[in-house]
């Protein structure tokens, strides 16, 4: 990991929130060169203006203020230079936002391991994973409610619906944060990295139940994820399915 | 526009209002006066964030303390949760920010400040408070019927608002759009008059430039408030119509688009921020001028860019939608655009710091409240950067740390911005000084809190708080301990920044039982409002002393002057440049 990628990890190491999936850090990374960005301007400004304040008040001696009106080119300089490097800094976060933007919004890696569909209704998530064999809308397919069940490291596509308001389908982790519109499918990808228990929010406010739309993500390892698929395949399709299951490890 | 605006209304003799106007208590509800208009905007406003305030206090109790039993509430039901930070957030915006900082401070500043006698249009301005006053008791009302109030937030977004079966309020959702509408119209009846009085009535010899800041900003905020709530005024009565009617514009069943109504929602949503913001910018720099003692850095700079930020404002609304499903290539277009709409806006910042150089700064209490406006808004607005970038808006789209962002823009403007004004020219509206030291208290006790109870929540947010939750037990990674010890601390914060606002009133009481008197000009400032009596009478100057300008409104500390303030009616002496 570069100097620079590393950076992507600082919120995870401070404990704030853990990387979970393979663009986490991508996310971080942006928001930490805003944070080191912005904030050198935050900072830079402040003082200035608290030096101001205290070098410039009235102190009784009879000094009068100076008369500037900041027409002068000398004077304008003071605000067009700061302008231009504002100006500067915003080419350079756009940038980095675009190419994050892409990689999570726009291209969609092919040749996914499995396809789930997650569909938001007052006030939970019915999920349909993909079973055995990877593919969607098959017989073997496992439903849940409010329980995602992923293997961890493999490429996940979903299919985000809602049946009756606007829902948001987000997982911390994962960075990951969609809305759910009736109406529409919404596909997207994501890929975890870290086994373990994690949470799975609704993000857009639906109605009286929104506190309690609450879900978990289940990462799991290879064995772990194919005895729970096992374990959860419906029967009639239990027989055929098996075969596909990925070898362990 | 070398050539001074005629003035029509000074054509009029104004001893015959004296006479004719009504009398006792009818002369609050039907005066034409802009400072009684005012006064009634002001003192609805500042009851409205009463009301406002007690909700936050509700929803920030339950969230520190879950299923608390809130002293002066009661238990907070999910449901209820939902309604208290819909309302609040309604409240805060329609019946706070707009009513006291556009409303309030626009009528009662713009004729004062142009020298003229009234509004051009006295009578829409006595309908527009009186639409305003209605709107106000629809959505009070709105809390009390039966379902309770609306509850699907102050964005109102559809299916869940416009389909009772969907958010259980099938009188409360209505009466929500209807007060919301109504509170509209009354707003484009009120700047029909600010921009009109603007061009119209300005006293002789005062060119465009000779206005001060605080007009220009509250007349282009007006234009900005016209020209962008028409479409929503449309979307509300669909949205009307989908609730009453089972009409489905934003019913996908029936060939609706929920996302319709963000569109609409957020080409309002966005320059409305700028309507707010604009008239809290234009009263910090009238009061970083007077107390600097110093010409505004760059008068015309400023209004050239507040122009430019008004019609960019217009291009940045689906920043708000990056991840409601739009075209993700629409996200490109508006990140640029949001982010280049930081250059003006950090400009302005940097006119208002470099005003600060080389003046003769006086701390008064007014000054604390505008300087403080400039700190606190600066975190605001570089906040921003990280939800105008697309790409870690994925991650910050609709938790704390939005909510911390947004607040700390809001509260400078709404709360911040409005102590501002009301402690500067509270002695030309009451004719009395108030008192310093409880000021300053006020002032300390109440910016510590802010920053107490928000800091902690862009922590919360980053850590993956969600909002509009009101209760985090069931997510393991946002029940952990220090987060609720951060809840506790914002919560408590909040309870001290709400009992500081007693000092406020207090001194607000004692300073009106026996406060000094306030002479015309007690900051020894420039514009035309401090040329007249405090509290100005009935048609503002006596008609035969209508005010003339000279000069701008900035001329402080003019070498070779022996005052080091040049109030802009005051003649030139024979010989001497204006
Ligand atoms: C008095 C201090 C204030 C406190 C402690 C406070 C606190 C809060 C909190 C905690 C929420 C979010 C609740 C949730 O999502 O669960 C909220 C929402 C909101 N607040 Fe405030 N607030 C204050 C003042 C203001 C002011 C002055 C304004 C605007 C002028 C404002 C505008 C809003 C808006 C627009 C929302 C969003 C409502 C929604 O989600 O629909 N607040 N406030
Ligand atoms: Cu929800
Ligand atoms: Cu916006």
């Amino acid at each position: 990991m570069g100097f620079l990628e590393s950076w992507g990890h600082f919120f995870d190491r401070i404990g704030l929130i853990r990387i979970g999936s393979t663009y986490a850090a991508d996310i971080d990374f942006l928001i930490f060169l805003v944070l080191v960005v912005v904030g050198a301007w935050f900072l830079a400004a402040e003082f200035i203006f608290l030096y101001f304040i205290m070098k410039f008040r009235e102190k009784g001696d009879g000094r009068r203020a100076d008369y500037i009106d900041g027409k002068n080119k000398r004077h304008k300089r003071w605000i067009t230079y700061p302008h231009l490097a504002v100006l500067a800094f915003d080419v350079l976060i756009i940038v980095v936002s675009f190419n994050v933007w892409h990689k999570i919004k726009m291209d969609l890696p092919e040749n996914p391991d499995c396809e789930i569909r997650v569909t938001g209704q007052q006030w939970a998530w019915i999920i349909q994973h993909c079973g055995a064999d990877g593919e969607l809308d098959t017989a073997d397919d496992i439903y849940t409610v409010d329980e995602l069940h992923v293997e961890n490291e493999k490429l996940y596509h979903f299919k985000l619906e809602a049946k009756d308001v606007l829902h948001s389908f987000s997982v911390p982790v994962w960075r990951i944060k969609q809305d759910a519109i009736p109406g529409r499918s919404i596909t997207g990808w994501f890929q975890p990295t870290v086994t373990g228990t994690f949470d799975l929010q609704c993000t857009e406010i639906c109605g009286f139940g929104h506190t309690v739309m609450q879900g978990q993500v289940f990462v799991e390892s290879a064995e772990e994820h194919a005895a729970w698929v096992e374990a959860n395949t419906p029967e009639e399709a239990a027989a055929p399915a098996t075969d596909n299951t990925p070898p362990a490890g | 526009m070398a050539e001074p605006a005629v003035d029509l209304t000074h054509a009029h003799p104004h001893d015959d209002h004296a006479h004719h106007g009504p009398e006792g208590w009818r002369k609050y509800l039907w005066s034409t006066d802009h400072k009684v208009i005012a006064m009634q905007y002001m003192f609805t406003g500042m009851f409205m964030a009463l009301v406002g305030g007690f909700m936050a206090y509700v929803f920030r109790m339950q969230l520190a303390f879950p299923g608390i039993n809130v002293p002066g509430f009661g238990m907070v039901s999910m449901g209820e949760y939902n309604s208290l930070v819909t309302n609040h957030g309604t409240i805060m915006i329609f019946w706070v920010a707009m009513p006291v900082l556009l409303a309030a401070f626009g009528n009662f500043l713009i004729p004062l400040m142009v020298g003229a006698d009234d509004m051009v249009f006295p009578k829409i301005n006595r309908l527009s408070f009186q639409i305003f006053f209605v709107s106000t008791i629809v959505i009070l009302a709105s809390l009390f019927v039966e379902g309770g109030g609306f509850a699907g937030a102050w964005t109102a977004y559809p299916p869940l608002s416009a389909d009772s079966t969907y958010n259980l309020t099938p009188l409360g959702s209505t009466l929500w759009v209807v007060g919301v509408g109504l509170e509209f119209v009354a707003f484009l009846l009120g700047g029909i008059n600010f921009i009109t009085t603007l061009m119209n009535s300005r006293a002789p010899g005062m060119r465009a430039f000779d206005v001060p800041l605080v007009v220009w900003m509250i007349v282009v905020a007006s234009i900005l408030f016209m020209l962008s709530v028409g479409p929503l005024l449309a979307g509300a009565i669909m949205l009307i119509f989908d609730q009453t009617l089972g009409t489905g514009f934003f019913n996908p069943a029936t060939g609706g688009d929920p996302i319709l109504w963000q569109h609409l929602f957020w080409f309002f949503g966005h320059p409305e921020v700028y309507v707010v913001l604009l008239p809290a910018m234009g009263v910090v720099i009238e009061i970083i001028a007077t107390f600097a003692r110093k010409k505004v850095f760059g008068y015309r700079i400023v209004i050239f860019t507040v122009v430019a930020t008004g019609v960019l404002s217009f291009f940045v609304w689906a920043h708000h939608q990056f991840i409601a499903g739009i075209d993700p290539r629409m996200a490109n277009i508006f990140t640029i655009t949001t982010l280049l709409i930081s250059v003006p806006i950090a400009e302005l910042c940097f006119v208002y710091i470099a005003t600060l150089y080389g003046g003769s700064i006086r701390l008064t209490t007014p000054m604390l409240w505008a300087l403080a406006f400039v700190a606190e808004f600066l975190i605001g607005g570089v906040t921003g950067i990280f939800l105008g970038a697309a790409g870690s808006d994925i991650y910050f789209h609709d938790t704390y740390f939005v909510l911390a962002h947004f607040h700390y823009t809001f509260f400078p403007i709404a709360i911040i911005g409005t102590y501002a004004a009301f402690t500067y020219w509270f002695p030309k509206m009451f004719g009395k000084m108030m008192d310093e030291r409880l000021g300053k208290w006020h002032f300390w006790l109440t910016i510590i809190p802010f920053n107490t109870i928000f800091i902690p929540l862009f922590v919360l947010g980053m850590g993956g708080q969600h909002r509009r939750i009101s209760n985090y037990s069931g997510f393991s990674e946002l029940a952990r301990d220090g987060f609720q010890d951060i809840r506790v601390f914002a919560t408590l914060s909040l309870l001290v920044m709400l009992a500081a606002q007693f000092i406020f009133f207090y001194n607000c009481w004692k300073t009106w039982r026996s406060g000094p008197k306030a002479p015309k000009n007690p900051w020894k400032a420039n514009s035309l409002e401090w040329t007249t009596e405090s509290p100005p009478p009935h048609g503002n100057w006596h008609p035969d002393a209508m005010p003339v300008v000279y000069r701008g409104p900035y001329e402080f500390s003019v070498p070779d002057r022996e005052d080091d303030y040049w109030p802009q009616n005051e003649p030139p002496r024979r010989g001497s440049a204006p």
